[in-house]
């Protein structure tokens, strides 16, 4: 048996042929829609994977996508990341979290402008790097602020494990994580976006379980597909959608198979359980305080929650984006990046007003970067 | 083990042994032996002058070094330009604890890329740090070349020409990424770094219609092909499946998310040809080794002027822009 590569895990969900023939059949059944397809793809992978591939491009013109709130990096607060900012401020800290969140402006400076001014800021590729950092500096406070939609929790829930387990006592966490249904409730209580379907999220539901979604079909009508982050899988999503459609119907459908069943990684889910538990208020850019829609560590760990350690240097008053910047309206699916006076002149990738300019799973950066010849 | 020290920089006995033990003796020349203030050159026609600093991490890689990487970058700019390289200056900022033996073996692989291009270093300076002040070695080369073919220039680019990569992109990047990061993904991986005077000289002697050329270094052939479409106010279209990558740096793309066009390369160059003589010059390339896997990967049109367009083998487009963000600091 020849040896397995990792382009052959991918190839055939890039495959040219297989990408024109899926158009071709949506393009088909799409003529029997008796409304216009408005798709929520709640996460921001799969927002990279629709400009970057310039799906919209290749689909009729009564099919087009609403751009999700599923971005860690957009959906953050200026205040917690002003919070970042404050914690690694400290005397002998060394702050450290995922690449991306270093370049997020908060109110008057951001993670990378304090890091060129001296202060120990690390991005990290993987957060197991954490109990390594803290083991190698003993003589100061390592914060890891942990950010992330489901996907990345267990691996925060693992960290945190380790630093128990093995008595590391120099090691803090801030927890940012996020969930993702109480954040499409949000977006659908308000309704101004109009959206009759939604791509589910690929990583995420690796780890929750499609199970997460079952309510959606049955309180919005509308249909969710959860679906892979290559282009033949998305294509395929949307194919799924809209024979429902047709069919008006509305089922939650796992079209990620190879990766997602309906119960998800239930030893990562309880991973999470044993550390974390919902928070009561977090409030999202954009959005505003949706409940329950976040982690904290549970109280028995509050001697390794950072936000409870340092609480008397945190800033906590709500902190309202750029006047310019529409980011808010954008993650609640009602504006385009092209709507934005400022898209692509005074906020780009190199200098962003917004948190959607930052990172590459938010809706301006793909437009920045794939925005699709017209 | 035997380190270079302070007093190797301190303009006495030491300084005096290692210029004379180790740089003469490896870039040995009548110009340099002289040992003048200044190398005194004669040139007849119209010369090309750059300068570049290598500052890569870590200094030593897979398919090269820090001291090929600065003769080729050098050489390579001057190539560019249709000149062939002649003279060079070669700076070295030493951090003082540096093993002489590493130090050996990058001033060896200097020599050795020299004698691709038959340039010579004809003057030069060391300076040794203390600990901390750079880190390990910086090298910094200046050359001169006579100019050959006259009107190469990102100016020059024209409505009909065809763009040919010289070989498959983004090794460098992903190589310098992948021995970082600590990953052995590949053992296949390696940099792309290489004189490119040879081919350069190919084309120049067959009378190949070059409009432009320049190596894709940092930013990778997104950042040439983005610098040539606003320099010449034109519209570069590029069929995405025509642009070689490997499947090793695929496979770091993946990895890390990169894109593998905006990767550095250190011996892969973008030419603008006029459409008549694209197949001769894909034939001269491929002669070479270092260029076996050139392609034509687009033509100029006035489709977009100022943009380049990437245009997918399943019938959508998009602008390919700039890299953006902190890619890789210290990549070459």
């Amino acid at each position: 048996m020849s040896e397995l590569k990792l382009k052959d895990l991918y190839d055939g969900f890039r495959d040219p042929d297989t990408i024109r023939s899926l158009a071709k059949t949506i393009s088909q059944e799409a003529l029997k829609l008796d409304e216009p397809l408005r798709i929520m793809e709640v996460c921001g992978g799969h927002t990279h994977t629709i400009m970057k591939y310039g799906l919209p491009q290749l689909l009729p013109d009564n099919i087009s996508f609403i751009h999700g709130p599923g971005c860690p990096v957009c959906i953050m607060p200026k205040e917690r990341i002003d919070h970042a900012i404050a914690l690694a401020g400290m005397e002998d800290t060394i702050l450290l979290s995922l690449g991306d969140m270093i370049r997020v402006p908060g109110s008057k400076t951001s993670l990378a402008n304090e890091r060129s001014a001296g202060k120990d800021i690390r991005p990290l590729y993987t957060p197991m790097d954490a109990i390594k950092i803290a083991k190698e500096n003993p003589d100061k406070k390592v914060i890891f602020f942990a950010i992330g939609f489901e996907t990345t929790t267990p691996m925060t829930a693992a960290v945190i494990k380790l630093t128990i387990e093995q008595n590391i006592s120099n090691l803090f966490f801030h927890i940012n994580h996020v969930l993702v249904p109480p954040a499409v409730d949000a977006i659908m209580a308000d309704g101004q976006a109009q959206i009759n379907a939604f791509i589910g999220p690929s990583h995420v539901s690796v780890i929750t379980g499609a199970k997460i979604y079952a309510s959606i079909p049955l309180k919005y009508k509308t249909p969710i597909v959860v679906s892979g982050f290559e282009p033949v899988d998305v294509l395929q999503g949307i194919l799924m959608i809209v024979r429902q459609k047709v069919e008006h119907q509305a089922e939650l459908e796992i079209e990620y198979t190879r990766s997602v069943t309906m119960e998800g990684n239930k030893k990562a889910q309880a991973l999470i359980n044993t550390y974390l538990q919902p928070r009561g208020h977090f409030r999202w850019r954009g959005i505003g305080d949706i409940p329950n829609s976040a982690l904290e560590l549970r109280s028995e760990f509050s001697y390794l929650d950072a936000e409870e350690l340092f609480a008397d240097i945190l800033p906590n008053e709500p902190i309202d984006d750029h006047k310019l910047c529409i980011c808010g309206t954008i993650l609640k699916g009602l504006a385009k990046p092209m709507d934005c006076k400022v898209f692509g002149t005074a906020c780009t990738p190199n200098t962003p007003l917004g948190s959607c300019m930052v990172s590459s799973e938010g809706a301006c950066n793909a437009y920045y970067r794939y925005a699709g010849v017209l | 083990m035997r380190t270079v020290q302070l007093s190797h920089g301190g303009g006495g006995e030491e300084t005096n042994d290692l210029i004379r033990d180790l740089f003469y003796h490896n870039f040995k020349n009548d110009i340099l032996i002289k040992a003048e203030d200044a190398a005194v050159l004669e040139v007849e026609k119209k010369i090309a002058f750059t300068t570049d600093s290598f500052t890569v991490s870590p200094i030593f890689f897979n398919g090269g070094d820090i001291g090929k990487l600065a003769i080729a970058g050098t050489v390579n700019d001057l190539a560019m330009m249709g000149a062939k390289p002649l003279y060079l200056s070669a700076a070295f900022m030493i951090e003082e604890g540096l093993s002489y033996e590493e130090l050996e073996i990058i001033v060896k692989s200097m020599a050795k890329e020299l004698e691709k291009s038959g340039a010579k270093i004809v003057c030069g300076d060391t300076k040794v740090v203390p600990k901390g002040s750079v880190d390990k070695i910086f090298i910094n080369t200046a050359g001169i070349g006579e100019i050959l073919r006259e009107d190469i220039s990102v100016l020059n680019i024209k409505e009909g020409d065809v763009i040919i990569a010289s070989r498959d992109v983004g090794c460098h990047g992903a190589t310098i990424l992948m021995k970082r990061e600590g990953l052995d993904v590949s053992a296949d991986l390696k940099s792309d770094c290489e004189t490119l005077w040879p081919a350069v000289e190919g084309l120049i002697n067959e009378n190949i219609s070059i409009s432009a050329m320049r190596d894709a270094t940092r930013g990778g052939i997104s950042a040439v092909l983005n610098e040539w479409a606003t320099s010449s106010e034109v519209c570069l279209e590029i069929e995405e499946s025509a642009v070689e990558i490997s499947d090793e740096v695929r496979g770091i793309c993946e990895i890390f998310g990169f894109e593998a066009m905006d990767f550095a390369n250190e011996g892969t160059f973008i030419l603008a040809v006029a459409p008549m003589h694209a197949a001769l010059a894909l034939d001269l390339l491929k002669k070479y080794d270092f260029c076996k896997n050139a392609a034509a990967i687009g033509c100029v049109t006035q489709k977009y002027p100022a943009k380049v367009v990437l245009h997918s083998s399943y019938g959508s487009s998009r602008f390919l822009d700039l890299p953006k963000g902190e890619l890789l600091p210290r990549i070459c």
